[in-house]
């Protein structure tokens, strides 16, 4: 019994030192709780907070992009699809089934719906097909029934009403790559598009707009549970052109029987650009929808390329459309109209015999009928006389060989060769040769149609340095361009020789003159050499446009102005390989230039009966 | 035993008298805090916790009363009977068990799912008990006679830990040398095994299997796991400390509504609870445990017989284990080990282990003034 007392009594002892552990245990529970809820109750409070609400960014609708008269060329569509949430629809392939009777069966991808749908959480919708006519909407939901899991999501896509005529100039919207994204939050959403060309991409910042934010409480799986705060964004600005949208109709209409063409109408005094067309074009329409692999392998083989703005990219050696430069060079120079070089057909210069376009010759010219027949002669031996740099540098003056700071977006320099840009870049002596071929506009000298257009818009408009652009501005915020400081006699003898090109019995365009006076147009032809003609083939007659490969014809090219009395209008075309200035670019250029005023004084009259009418 | 009905009624009915109500009232109202943490953690539905778990319960309940009313004599003469029979499932486990989340510790018994393991550590208590009890308190002090109980030990430990569990292993290893404490083994002995421990350590490490190790390393940092115990933990610290003094309020946890605490009704249940009630509900809780366990230490320490004092305290001991891993683990002061609440986490094999060990407490309190020889016969 003895022995019994003892374990008692040791049995307490022990029993009471693991009560104590226990209680110290506890204590320590009991602090750490206090720890945690009291001490760091604001920083779990802020943990739980980003944990559970999420910020979303909600897209702002892109703005529009109108006309110069207000009509819409960009504007965003309601774009429907057909969405699939795998929770609500139970057997997926049944529903499936059912969907692809109701659409056409292989315009969507069942197996890629099956693959996202294992990969997403099972509440996330899932598209099935963008992009629904209004026929399909109506199908789906009359049998809404049938489909459960499937739903009708709205988004907005961009949309170009008057497509391919519109595609170069506004270019098309995409989906955001790598090297696009900056600290705009908004270009992370997925689907967003941004502005890949033209106009999209060149007034983007505008257009985008500001993205709005929606608060939402997620739970751990990432479903939202509801909203909390919600802040609208701000939707892109309304961008109106320059364009008139009728004319570029027209000239897309015009263009399009050419294999491939580029124009373009300015305003001579402010740079409004009214029309611009590169033809063939392309569907911007499919970018927005995001392009088929097709689609795009035959836009890049296409031969003519659709893709490029040959208006701003297209660099082509401008033929004697280049003489109107030469001229007022020349004139600046100090020689005179009655300065008279006899054309026999060809010059000869050191062992090199260098011809004129007309086999036998012209005759007696001095600089206005050397324009008006483009005596190619009579420019080899202005040239000679004042030397290429000379040329090089009225040239500049005129806007060829240079970028415009406009917001015409990707343009191409061209070329004006200088002495000192030969010695830099091909490291050797400019040669006399050289110089006769660049007063014929050939050899090195390249220019964009846009340039050749400023170049004509320059040389009429009473010599101001005038840059086109594409956005309207509107009333007083008319820009003010230096003068260039040519002498206005000079401008006089040009213009005037211009006018003969088209009005004048002898003139290289006599065909395509307008014959009223009001709407009468001057002008310059040019035919400019793709490949060199050999001895052989100028012997055997083989230079003969009709008898080549389309590839190595020559490139028919126009500059024009109009009317005439009070130039308003400067044109470029160029058709490119599509033999004589004459016979090809210049019917193009007038009926242009006919139309944009048969359009000004149309509207004139509208208004005047408005007006009287009220 | 030759009593008539009636007075067999009669007995049952003082019987009934005896039991300490208070004890059953504390273990009702953990219950029923379980019940509403449940029925929140379904966000504000009975189905499919709460519900059963207040039938699990009150079986339980039952369960409890008829182990308190029996006689302590009769656990003391079958004590290994439970012991062996919880042993034998441990070992079907091994050989038909169920796995879920990686290991085996499920025994499918077609209407329901048995975790034999949490009923071991209460039948090792009975049957350390009744192995204590039965040695003179002199041969305490011989090595050869602490074997058997080491043994004891050590079966289940083994099971367990292959499942595996290392976690319930080191559970019942903590479980066993409590008792062993309590029952009087020397000091010295716990230092010479944990110098032996120490030593062995470096020694054994070597050794093991690349899994084993991995398996310890998981256990000591669960950081390393891919199942995300880490992210579990940080979980569940962000929901109990936003909690903050107050709590959320009942059922708007938003951290636990909205699933970022993961096994919100299982083992991370202290969690939810502390973010719907805050400090003071956590707090409040802990009291309660601790007046249950003040209870069972009490009723240990009234208990004339060596074997009533050892199984109560015995007893008290798992329970207390049971909360403090548990509680420490959710506040990111212990390993990941997947250990429930007792009475309060989901599950039934637990609920019903723990009611049947506060049954054997009951047991001990009814018959505290029982005599009892060294083989359960009447002293």
């Amino acid at each position: 019994m003895k022995a019994e007392k003892l374990r008692a009594k040791v049995f307490s002892r022990r029993a009471a030192i693991v009560a104590g552990g226990q209680a110290a245990l506890f204590a320590g529970l009991g602090a750490r709780l206090y720890y945690l809820q009291v001490v760091q109750a604001d920083r779990y409070r802020t943990l739980a907070d980003e944990n559970r609400i999420n910020l979303r960014l909600l897209a702002p609708p892109r703005g529009a992009i109108t006309d110069r008269f207000g009509e819409l060329l960009a504007t965003n569509v309601q774009n429907y699809r057909v969405v699939i949430i795998r929770e609500q629809t139970g057997d997926m392939a049944a529903t499936l089934a059912r969907l692809a009777k109701l659409l056409a069966p292989d315009s969507f991808d069942a197996a890629r719906i099956r693959h996202d749908a294992k990969r997403r959480r099972a509440f996330v919708p899932i598209t099935v097909r963008e992009n629904l006519t209004w026929d399909e909407v109506s199908r789906l939901e009359v049998n809404a029934p049938n489909l459960p899991g499937v739903g009708i999501d709205v988004g907005l896509s961009r949309h170009y009403p008057r497509g391919a005529q519109m595609a170069h100039v506004l270019g098309y919207v995409a989906a955001v790559s790598e090297a696009d994204l900056t600290d705009d939050p908004v270009l992370q959403l997925p689907g967003f598009r941004i502005g890949k060309r033209g106009i999209e991409r060149r007034f983007d910042a505008r257009l985008r707009g500001k993205a709005g934010n929606s608060q939402v409480e997620v739970n751990a799986f990432g479903r939202v549970i509801r909203e909390i705060r919600r802040q609208d964004g701000q939707p892109g600005a309304r961008l109106a052109l320059t364009l008139d949208a009728g004319l570029q109709a027209f000239t897309t209409k015009r263009l399009v029987r050419e294999r491939s063409a580029a124009a373009v109408i300015m305003n001579v005094h402010n740079g409004d650009v009214l029309t611009m067309v590169s033809s063939p074009g392309f569907d911007p329409n499919e970018f927005s929808a995001g392009i088929s692999r097709e689609s795009w392998r035959r836009l890049m083989r296409n031969p003519y390329s659709p893709l490029s703005n040959k208006v701003l990219q297209g660099q082509y050696p401008p033929g004697s459309t280049f003489k109107i430069a030469v001229a007022l060079a020349a004139l600046e120079a100090g020689i005179t109209v009655g300065h008279r070089v006899f054309c026999r057909g060809f010059i000869e210069l050191g062992d090199r015999k260098f011809h004129c376009w007309k086999k036998g010759g012209h005759g007696k010219m001095n600089i206005q009928s050397a324009i008006r027949e483009s005596c190619d002669v009579y420019f080899y031996d202005i040239a000679l006389k004042i030397g290429v740099d000379r040329i090089a540098e009225m040239s500049r003056r005129l806007g060829l060989g240079e970028k415009y700071d406009s917001d015409l977006d990707g343009q191409k320099a061209g070329l004006i060769p200088t002495r000192a840009w030969k010695r830099a870049v091909i490291g050797s002596r400019w040669q006399k040769g050289e110089t006769a071929v660049a007063a014929i506009g050939q050899g090195y000298v390249l220019s964009t149609p846009l340039q050749l257009a400023v170049m004509t818009a320059r040389a009429v408009n009473g010599g101001i340095a005038v840059v086109p652009r594409l956005a309207l501005r509107a009333g007083a915020a008319q820009p003010d361009f230096p003068s260039l400081g040519i002498s206005a006699a000079a401008l006089r003898i040009v213009a005037d020789a211009m006018d003969q090109v088209v009005n004048h019995y002898l003139g290289t365009a006599r065909k395509s003159r307008i014959e009223d006076p009001a709407m009468a147009i001057g002008g310059k032809t040019g035919t400019s050499q793709v490949r060199r003609i050999t001895m052989a083939e100028r012997a055997a007659d083989l230079h003969n446009n009709k008898k080549k490969r389309w590839r190595d014809r020559d490139h028919a090219l126009f500059v024009g102005f109009a009317p005439v009395t009070a130039p308003q209008y400067a044109v470029a075309v160029v058709v490119e390989h599509g033999g004589g200035g004459s016979k090809t670019a210049a019917p193009i250029a007038s009926a242009m230039l006919a139309e944009a005023q048969r359009r000004d004084s149309a509207r004139a009259a509208e208004t005047i009966a408005a007006v009287s009418s009220s | 035993m030759m009593h008539g009905r009636k007075s067999g009624g009669q007995r049952l009915m003082g019987k009934l008298w005896q039991v300490n109500w208070t004890l059953v009232l504390l273990i009702g109202l953990l219950a029923s805090i379980g019940f509403a943490m449940l029925y929140s953690a379904a966000n504000g539905n009975l189905s499919p916790w709460a519900s059963r778990q207040m039938a699990i319960f009150a079986v339980g309940l039952v369960v409890m009363l008829a182990i308190g009313l029996v006689d302590i004599r009769f656990w003391l003469r079958h004590a290994y009977w439970p012991y062996g029979l919880t042993l034998a499932m441990l070992a079907g486990v091994e050989i038909l068990g169920k796995s879920k989340g990686g290991a085996r510790r499920w025994l499918d018994l077609e209407i329901f799912q048995l975790q034999p393991s949490e009923f071991v550590k209460f039948t090792l208590v009975l049957a350390l008990a009744r192995y204590f009890h039965r040695l003179n308190f002199d041969d305490i002090g011989r090595p050869q006679f602490l074997l058997v109980p080491l043994f004891l030990i050590a079966l289940p430990v083994v099971l367990v830990q292959r499942q595996p569990d290392l976690g319930t292993a080191l559970f019942m290893l903590l479980g066993g040398a409590a008792i062993f404490f309590i029952a009087g083994v020397r000091l010295w002995k716990f230092a010479v095994v944990a110098l032996a421990i120490m030593v062995a350590v470096p020694v054994v490490w070597p050794m093991l299997k690349d899994y084993q190790q991995e398996r310890v390393l998981t256990f000591l940092s669960p950081e390393r796991d891919p199942g995300d115990k880490g992210y579990q933990i940080l979980q569940s610290k962000i929901a109990l400390g936003s909690g903050g003094t107050f709590g959320r309020g009942f059922m708007k946890g938003t951290q636990s509504h909205l699933n970022f605490l993961p096994e919100r009704q299982t083992d991370f249940i202290f969690t939810m609870l502390a973010e719907e009630f805050g400090l003071f509900g956590g707090l409040g809780l802990l009291g309660l445990y601790a007046m249950l366990l003040a209870y069972g230490i009490a009723i240990a320490m009234r208990s004339t017989s060596q074997f009533g004092r050892l199984l109560a305290m015995g007893v008290t001991i798992m329970v207390f284990l049971y909360v403090f891993i548990n509680i420490a683990m959710v506040m990111g002061m212990l390993p990941v080990v997947g250990l429930p609440l007792p009475l309060i986490s989901r599950g039934g094999t637990a609920m019903l282990a723990v009611l049947g060990g506060f049954g054997l407490v009951i047991s001990v309190y009814v018959h505290r003034d029982a005599r009892i020889g060294r083989h359960g016969e009447d002293g």
